[in-house]
């Protein structure tokens, strides 16, 4: 017979208590932990997803004038080729510190040329690349393999042209590839043929006008990916583009900070209906408190006694919601994506911090009845049947 | 044990025109190994004179001393101590807890003290042997009679073999075979040289003691 074997039998035995103060941390710990799992979920899946937004860096030369070129804007008449960039300075970009999160980067080169007796405008792009730079993109046709050229919408409409057909470029015969279905972007008036052809084309061997960097990353913001580029490449002005990512983001992180103040409420409401049922059992067992005090027991008895008892629960609590949150996680994720979600893992240190937690709230919450407790008179307790 | 002495203790209880004064300026000194019998009639103030002496109802006014101390100017926690090794209590209404087996209830006074499992299951055994409960140590305290009961309460009071036996007629609620049988167990455990002190309205029962202290509306006659 020990406090430990008191405590025990009368959570077995009187269970009623013992569930509502299990009641209250379960539901506490179950919501913190589909909270903060979706948190974290959503969070890798929009790593993952990233790349789905494409290039969100460019660089551009010094030049004031390209900075409002590109980005939507029409891109005739403006010298964009005035001033370039060495194509091998792009590689520097795999020496930062953040290089671990650039998934692309990809040169670009432009340039006008003259299709039909029509003044054009023609890009050198890595047709490699494009799966990643420009994932929205949706072409009729493929993608070729080295020679051969991609249509924006407008300027395949405007010279008439559909897969399969060849056209001269500044004496240069071409076939169509593929053809991009309308994006609303400068991308419609783009003739796509591969660098080095461009570079051949235009006579720029080496060079580049500019590239497009696609950075993958929620843990390091855009804004020190920039600089970080900008450093390693001073000639260039590195400029984020404002894109739907960092909408997504923005709607995760208020997603977030929600998610934080429900927990902290939902932790509050717990505690108290620990409290709450604590105190009426302190009140119900007044007797009982009054015996074992006349038995000796010191206040430091008592009040271990009942800590033991919300320990004990708050634990049961912690883990059952560690394992329900869990499991309540794996459900919405797989019915809100369709199983192509993020996956969602068992996480030790989570499940651990979330028994912390529980203890730690309905060992707080018992204290004050638990002193209640202990400062009984046990005359006037044993008086109280 | 030593003497227990009490000097012009009074207890009033509530205040104003509710106040009831229940023990009033009474002196008297219990020697070691006596057996002290309380009798009066139901309200002159037995109970709380007994739970004085028992360190759990500090008085308005005077002073406990047992073995030399004061026991009231003890804190809380140094009165639990002293009760813990020095008392024994047989409570008028058994107060057993409700979800703990008898054995359990029995072990209850040991529970704070370090000591092997199974020394502390051996001293039950032992006492619910003495008050011939053996074979119902397994049940909780709404299975069994109201007189077994009240035979768990005593085994209960002396599984530690407490100095001091305090009891609030222990034999209420027991048929005179059983209630006689109780008292011979007290005067064994009395004449091993436990110091008891009991409530009773007996006075068959106040005849196993060797003295009475008789309480009429608070004070000794
Ligand atoms: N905690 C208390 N608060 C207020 N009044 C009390 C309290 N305890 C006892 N009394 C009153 O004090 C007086 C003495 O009570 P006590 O219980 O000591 O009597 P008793 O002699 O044990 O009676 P009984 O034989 O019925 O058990 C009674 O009038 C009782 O109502
Ligand atoms: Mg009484």
């Amino acid at each position: 017979m020990t406090l430990k074997n008191i405590a025990v039998e009368n959570l077995r035995r009187r269970k009623g208590r013992a569930f509502f103060v299990l009641i209250g941390l379960l539901i506490s710990a179950t919501t913190i932990v589909i909270l903060i799992s979706l948190v974290h979920a959503m969070k890798e899946d929009i790593n993952h997803k990233l790349e789905l937004y494409g290039a969100n860096i460019l660089i551009l030369p010094k030049t004031e004038s390209l900075s409002f070129s590109y980005g939507g804007l029409t891109l005739g008449g403006v010298p964009f080729y005035a001033a370039e960039i060495k194509e091998e300075d792009i590689n520097k970009i795999k020496q930062i510190k953040n290089a671990a999160n650039v998934a692309a980067v990809g040169p670009i080169l432009l340039g006008p040329v003259v299709v039909n007796g029509h003044r054009l405008h023609m890009a050198g792009v890595d047709f490699r690349l494009l799966s990643i730079l420009r994932p929205w993109w949706n072409i009729k046709g493929e993608i070729p393999p080295e020679k051969g050229a991609i249509l924006g919408h407008d300027v395949a409409r405007f010279l008439n042209l559909t897969p399969g057909d060849r056209f001269l470029i500044n004496k240069q015969k071409l076939e169509v590839k593929g053809v991009i279905e309308k994006t609303g972007s400068q991308d419609d008036g783009l003739i796509f043929v591969p660098l080095p052809l461009a570079q051949e084309i235009l006579g720029k061997k080496g060079h580049i006008s500019m590239a497009e960097v696609a950075a993958l990353c929620t843990g390091c913001p855009i804004p020190e990916m920039v600089r970080q580029i900008g450093e390693a490449i001073p000639g260039a002005n590195v400029m984020a583009i404002e894109q739907v990512v960092k909408g997504r983001m923005e709607t995760l992180n208020h997603f977030e900070r929600f998610s934080y103040g429900i927990s902290v409420l939902v932790l509050v409401i717990g505690s108290l209906m620990v409290l709450v049922t604590m105190m009426g059992s302190v009140k119900e067992r007044t007797v009982e408190i009054g015996i074992l005090s006349a038995m000796g027991f010191r206040k430091s008895h008592i009040i271990k006694t009942i800590l033991l008892e919300s320990g004990m629960i708050s634990g049961m609590a912690g883990i059952m919601g560690y394992g329900t949150g869990f499991l309540a996680t794996k459900i919405i994720v797989h019915f809100f994506s369709g199983g192509h979600g993020a996956q969602v893992l068992f996480n030790p240190f989570f499940a651990i911090g979330t028994l912390l937690l529980s203890l730690t709230v309905g060992l707080i919450a018992s204290t004050y009845p638990a002193i209640m407790a202990s400062r009984l008179d046990p005359n006037e307790a044993l008086r109280a049947l | 044990m030593g003497m227990i002495i009490a000097e012009n203790i009074s207890k009033k209880y509530g205040d104003g025109d509710t106040a009831v004064i229940a023990v009033c300026n009474v002196t008297f000194s219990i020697g070691s190994g006596e057996f002290v019998s309380i009798m009066g009639e139901s309200g002159s103030g037995k109970s709380t004179l007994l739970s004085i002496i028992g360190a759990l109802n500090r008085p308005t006014t005077g002073k406990l001393i047992i073995d030399g101390t004061d026991i009231y100017s003890l804190t809380q926690d140094e009165r639990a101590d002293f009760r813990r090794k020095y008392m024994g209590f047989v409570f008028q209404n058994f107060y057993l807890i409700p979800y703990l087996t008898i054995a359990e209830n029995v072990m209850l006074p040991l529970a704070t003290i370090k000591e092997k499992k199974s020394k502390k299951r051996a001293m039950a055994k032992d006492a619910l042997s003495l008050v011939g409960l053996s074979d119902k140590a397994n049940r909780l305290p709404n299975e069994i009679s109201g007189g077994e009961q009240e035979r768990v309460a005593i085994a209960r009071a002396i599984v530690n073999t407490p100095p001091l036996l305090l009891a609030d007629e222990p034999t209420g609620n027991l048929d005179s075979k059983t209630g006689r049988s109780i008292m011979e167990l007290i005067k064994r455990l009395n004449r091993d040289g436990m110091t008891v002190v009991m409530v009773t309205h007996n006075h068959e029962y106040a005849t196993y003691g060797n003295r009475v202290l008789k309480v009429a509306d608070g004070v000794l006659i």
